[in-house]
Formats: C-alpha cells, sequence, structure tokens
C-alpha cells in the first residue's frame, strides 16, 4: 500500500522526523482556515500541494505558493478536482513555505536482485532520481541484522555528499526513518526533498511510503490509511470476499487459479483478441488452489457484476484439486447463484486441464449449464472468449 | 542411478508445522507420492507422533533433533507467517542442507532477515521460497505442494516463479519428462532464484534441456539472461507471464508488479530472446519449442 504525502509525513511526525507544519484541506474554505491559521502563527509564505498517489505534481500545477489566506483558497480551488496521470485531486496539504538553501534525496528501499535493503542519498535532490547521475548518488546496502544508528546513518550522509553543515541534522533524521521503515514494515521510505532551511535545520518537504500488506497481521495500524475513497468499487467488493481481484479495461472476464496461470490467462487472451476487434481481459481474478464452490460464486458473482464484460473464461488447471473437484464447484456455484437470485446470464468458456480432466469435463457436460461452453486447450478457450466477447459487444 | 538436483530418491525430508492442517495434508500427500519423509518437527509437540495412512512419524522439539535423530537433509516449512522467520533461523541453525519454505504471506522484513541470516552463516542452508510449491524430482521425492501424479520422469529440468505455469508445463511434457521442477516462488524476494537453478541443472548430467518461467516485477529474469550467455551451453525455452498487467498493481504475487517501466514482462521477453532462448506466446507454444528441442536431440 502506497500512502498520501500527508500520511507519510503524519507517520514521520510520530517518529520525531522534522516535517514542515501543515493540515490536509477538502475544500478550499478549508485550505484558507489552515492557510489562515499558518500565517497568524509567522508563516511567510504556505504551500498547496495536491494530494494523489503519484509522481509529477509539480509539472502538471498540483504544487503552489501562496503568499495570502485569500490566494491558499483560489489555488485550493483550481488544484482540487485536477486530474494528474489519471488521479483526481480529492484534498491537498496546506503547510508551512520553508526557507530552503539546499534540496537533497534520501530513501530506504527493498534491492530486490541483492535480497536486502539499500539507502540512496545524494547531494542533488527536489529532481526525478532517475535523472540524476549516477556518480552523484550514494548507495549503502542495509543488512537486515546490523540496522542503521546514528553513525552508520552519518556515513550513508556522507557516501551521498552532503556538506558538512547539513550531516549532523541528515544523520539524525535517517536514523529516524530507519526505524520508520523498520516498525512499520515499509518497502520505500523517500524523501525528497529532504532539505536544508536557511537556519541550519534538515527537514523532510515530501514523503513517499509504501507499507507491505503481508505484514498487516502485525500492523493493527495500517488498515486505516487505506484510501477506501478511491478504490475501485469492484475491486473494493471483491476484497470484502477475499477475493485477489484487480480491474482492467477488456470485456472478457477472467477467473482462474494461481497467480501465474492467471497472468498468463490475460496474456493469451489479449493475444487471441486481436483477432476479435482487440478483445481483452476484463479483470485479474486468483481463486487460489482449492476451487471450492462458494469461491467460485463469489467470483463469478464478482466478475459478472462488471457491466463490460460480454463474456466470461474460467481458466482451471487441476493439480492436488482435481478436475472433478473443480466441476462439481462450478455446478454448486451456479446453484448459489441462483439462491442469491443472480443468473449467469452472459457465455462461460470453461478450460479444465490436469487431473481427472475426462471425469470434470463429463460432469460439467451432464450438468448442462446453461451458456457453458467447454473447450480443452488454454490457447482455443481464449480464442472463443475472445470471439463470444466481440459478438456480444 | 539418476541425479537429479538437490532433491533425489535419498533425501530424507522432515515437515515444519507438521501437525497443522496445510503440514498435516501435505506430509500424507509427500509420502503417498513416494518421498522419504522421515518426521516433522513441532515444539508444543515433540514427543508426539503423527500417523499418515499406516505409517507413523515422529515429531521433534526442533530441527536439529529431528536431524539427529532421522538423518533428514531437507524440510518444508507449512508454518504460518506469523513464525516463518523463526522456523527458517532454526533450520539454518540446524545447517539442514536445504529448506523450503511453502508459507504464504511472510513479510518481506522477514525474508530478508533470513536470507541474511543464511548468507552470515554460510549459505550452509539453500532456501527455496517463500511463497512457493517446492521442488519435485519425478519418480523420485518431492518436497512441498507440487502434485506428484500429473507429469513423468525425464530430462528437462524447470525452473520457475509461479506455481500453477509449473504445473501446468509438467503436465504439458508429461511424456518427455522431468529431471527436477523448482518453483521458486513470486515473492520479492527469495531464496534460490532463476540463476541458482541455471547453474544445478548445466552441471547436471542428467539434464538436457531447460525451461525457465518468469513472471513481470524486479529483474531476475533479465539477469538470468545475462547468466545465460556467459554460462549455460544446454538449450533454454522461456515464458514470461504478465503482458497485460497494468503499471502499479500487484498481481497475486507480492513481487509481481510492474513499477514505471521496470519490470515489464516485454523488457524480460526481449532480455531472454537477446541471448538466443527461443520464449514461448502462450505456454501451450513454449511446450511445443522444448518438445522439438528435445526430439531433435
Amino acid at each position: 500500500m502506497d500512502l498520501f504525502e500527508h500520511q507519510a509525513k503524519e507517520l514521520f511526525a510520530e517518529y520525531g522526523v522534522p516535517v514542515p507544519t501543515g493540515k490536509v484541506a477538502h475544500t478550499p474554505q478549508e485550505a484558507r482556515a489552515i492557510a489562515e491559521e499558518l500565517f497568524s502563527a509567522g508563516s511567510k509564505k504556505v504551500v498547496v500541494k495536491a494530494q494523489v498517489k503519484t509522481g509529477g505534481r509539480g509539472k502538471a500545477g498540483g504544487v503552489k505558493l501562496a503568499d495570502t489566506a485569500d490566494e491558499a483558497e483560489t489555488l485550493a480551488g483550481q488544484i482540487l478536482g485536477m486530474d494528474i496521470k489519471g488521479h483526481t485531486v480529492h484534498k491537498v496539504l496546506v503547510e508551512e513555505g520553508s526557507a530552503i538553501a539546499q534540496e537533497y534525496y534520501f530513501s530506504f528501499l527493498l534491492d530486490r536482485a541483492n535480497r536486502t535493503f539499500l539507502s540512496i542519498c545524494s547531494v542533488e535532490g527536489g529532481v526525478e532520481i532517475e535523472d540524476v547521475p549516477h556518480d552523484r548518488l550514494g548507495l549503502v546496502p542495509v543488512s537486515p541484522l546490523d540496522g542503521v544508528d546514528r553513525a552508520r546513518a552519518r556515513q550513508i550522509a556522507e557516501e551521498g555528499r552532503l556538506p558538512q553543515e547539513a550531516l549532523d541534522g541528515a544523520a539524525e533524521l535517517i536514523e529516524r526513518l530507519w526505524a520508520v521503515f523498520i516498525d512499520e514494515d515499509a518497502s520505500l521510505v523517500e524523501v525528497n526533498p529532504m532539505i536544508l532551511t536557511a537556519d541550519g535545520q534538515v527537514k523532510a518537504l515530501d514523503g513517499k511510503v509504501s507499507l507491505d500488506d503481508n505484514a498487516a497481521f502485525r500492523q493493527d495500524d495500517h488498515a486505516k490509511l487505506e484510501d477506501k475513497a478511491s478504490a475501485d468499487p469492484l475491486e473494493a467488493a471483491a476484497k470484502a470476499k477475499d477475493l485477489n481481484y484487480v480491474k482492467l479495461d477488456g470485456s472478457v472476464g477472467i477467473i482462474g487459479n494461481g497467480a501465474g496461470l492467471v497472468m498468463s490467462t490475460l496474456d493469451v487472451v489479449a493475444y487471441a483478441g486481436e483477432k476479435f476487434d482487440g478483445q481483452k481481459p476484463a479483470n485479474f481474478l486468483d481463486i487460489g488452489g482449492g476451487a471450492s464452490a462458494e469461491v467460485m460464486a463469489n467470483g463469478l458473482e464478482i466478475v459478472l457484476s462488471d457491466a463490460d464484460v460480454k463474456s466470461v473464461f474460467v481458466n482451471v488447471f487441476g493439480g492436488i484439486t482435481a478436475c472433478d473437484a473443480v466441476a462439481n464447484g462450478i455446478v454448486s456455484a451456479y446453484k448459489l447463484l441462483a439462491d442469491r437470485g443472480e443468473a449467469v446470464d452472459r457465455p462461460l468458456v470453461v478450460r479444465l486441464d490436469g487431473n481427472n480432466a475426462e471425469l470434470g469435463r463429463t460432469i460439467l457436460n451432464d450438468a448442462a449449464l446453461p451458456g457453458v461452453q467447454q473447450v480443452d486447450t488454454m490457447d482455443d478457450a481464449a480464442r472463443r472468449a475472445a470471439e463470444l466477447a466481440a459478438a456480444g459487444a | 542411478m539418476t541425479m537429479a538436483i538437490w532433491l533425489t530418491e535419498n533425501s530424507k525430508i522432515i515437515v515444519q508445522g507438521i501437525t497443522g492442517s496445510e503440514g498435516t495434508k501435505h506430509g500424507r500427500r509427500m509420502l503417498a507420492s513416494g518421498a522419504q519423509v522421515v518426521g516433522g518437527v513441532n515444539a508444543r509437540k515433540a514427543g508426539q507422533t503423527v500417523e499418515f495412512d499406516g505409517t507413523s512419524l515422529p515429531v521433534f522439539g526442533t530441527v536439529a533433533e529431528a536431524m539427529a535423530e532421522t538423518g533428514a537433509d531437507v524440510s518444508v516449512v507449512f508454518v504460518p507467517p506469523k513464525f516463518t522467520k523463526d522456523a527458517v533461523v532454526e533450520a539454518i541453525d540446524a545447517e539442514i542442507p536445504l529448506c523450503v519454505v511453502i508459507t504464504e504471506g511472510i513479510p518481506v522484513h522477514d525474508t530478508a532477515y533470513f536470507w541474511a541470516y543464511a548468507e552470515k552463516n554460510g549459505n550452509k542452508t539453500r532456501i527455496i521460497g517463500p511463497n512457493c510449491p517446492g521442488i519435485a524430482s519425478p519418480g523420485k521425492s518431492n518436497a512441498g505442494i507440487i502434485p506428484a501424479d500429473i507429469t513423468t520422469p525425464g530430462r528437462i529440468g524447470l525452473v520457475s516463479k509461479s506455481g500453477t505455469l509449473t504445473y501446468q508445463m509438467m503436465y504439458e511434457l508429461r511424456d518427455v519428462g522431468f529431471s527436477t521442477c523448482v518453483g521458486i516462488g513470486g515473492d520479492p524476494v527469495i531464496g534460490t532464484t532463476h540463476i541458482d537453478a541455471l547453474q544445478a541443472f548445466q552441471d547436471d548430467p542428467d539434464t538436457d534441456a531447460i525451461v525457465m518461467i518468469g513472471e513481470i516485477g524486479g529483474d531476475a529474469e533479465e539477469r538470468a539472461a545475462a547468466y545465460i550467455e556467459e554460462h549455460v551451453t544446454k538449450p533454454v525455452v522461456g515464458y514470461v507471464a504478465g503482458f497485460t498487467a497494468p503499471e502499479g498493481k500487484t498481481m497475486g504475487h507480492a513481487g509481481a508488479i510492474v513499477s514505471g517501466s521496470a519490470g515489464t514482462a516485454q523488457a524480460k521477453k526481449e532480455a531472454l530472446e537477446k541471448v538466443g532462448v527461443r520464449v514461448g506466446k502462450t505456454p501451450s507454444e513454449t511446450a511445443v519449442l522444448m518438445r522439438e528441442i528435445m526430439k531433435n536431440r
């Protein structure tokens, strides 16, 4: 889960990382009130920042400086509702302007290739890190066994070629960011820019944090950070039913078992769909190994509630749960859906392969479920599903 | 005697978490498939036994005890995510040669920790996984949750991030057969990598050709391609899943995510093709490519 900037900064503040004073506003009026507060507390300028989970906000006009509360209100009015790379701005962060002397870059992240943690520090900050020349980046691997103490933090800052006057402040900030990284189960903690102010303080002027969903069992506070408002309604409904679902923009609904097989199914459908007016997969849905009737019914319900879906491709490899069990699951799922007052009103292409495939196919044939067609191979089944979607469009 | 990598008919397997539902279910299946399952570990149930279809297996308090008593050299871990880090650290401390971590949903900090711990201890324990289906040497042994009955022994080596795509490939090429199939898992941090498996298959006299299955996320496939160019002389056929995956969305596996322009299926395919690996458009096409290679040998 990625956090909004304001959430990242609130988290930083909890760990004693210096951040500018500010608050979130959902309306121009709220922005005005926050700006008034900041000006009366002594701010010379305030910043109004779009809160969206994507980069390039500044370039898109989503970050503006205001000299008065009036101006902050006007700017907030312009920024709220703005579209930045497909993300609608629903809230802005209004915070005190900082007197920036220098801008640096800092992050802790998971280094997948080396199977360890990595810190990146650079005296070049406030720009896209990809644009900084490699020899200007200080990369220091961090072992999960050793962690980062103050001395190590200082070393990291030195590797980033930070100037002498910033080292103490940066080391303290880096040590605290390490605590955020470890204690919150983060896979990324990024501060860009980390600034040196005119009066010699080091602060986090921006914040980007990604948290590990797998750690939810020991991070009770993380659930409240979820952005339920902008979640896709189908994805939210699927999540409530414990289904692993991602909404896409095509017309062929996909249900399969195993993440790799489902990803592959999406590709095979898109590939087959090229011959049928460019039909594409409508979703990713992995129902896992068990393929019980209830999970299958829930999956069908979610996929069919997407109005863009014109056909459904159920692609199952029968391993430990053999194909006969999967076929029985599909038959029972139809009954369950009927009991819930729902009908499968679009064609369903089923491909069963693996253990007891013949038996499974016979069970499905005998059940003669309305709209169900069986195709023996994955490639042919994908072609049929794409063809049906094109016909139903 | 035929060879295989890392897991042979002589491998003696213990199950960490043998008394839990997954450990029981798959411990029984492994044993039924002919693998030498010799016992299990659960500190709270040490001294008890579990019955698998007429075979009585001892439960030990620690991995070290289990190894001392049974001569076990492989551990398969089924304990829940909360306890996996401690279980793997225990296996590393006992210096068991192979530890297969099936558990899904482990925090990546925990995996990074036990990997660092294994490294610090000189990598005496090979870790496969986590979030993987395990390893099977058909006709010899089976450590994990791979269905034993979908393929036959043969001379193809298979390494894959995905479980079900592993099964699909094993099944499609069941007439040709496999030396060893390794599911390395789809988490962002894993123990054994594509490169480790490629190296072992290259060195294995009873493996003639290799199927490598990858998916979006990270750059493991690109690095594997570079390794193949330098070190692998046996034919390699590849498959990559996730061409249609949108940017920034996790596709089932925790590690399967395209970030910005990094980790795309297209980049992985191109990297593999550049070093002469033939990459199938679909799993079936990939199987056809491998069948041709094995036929022309």
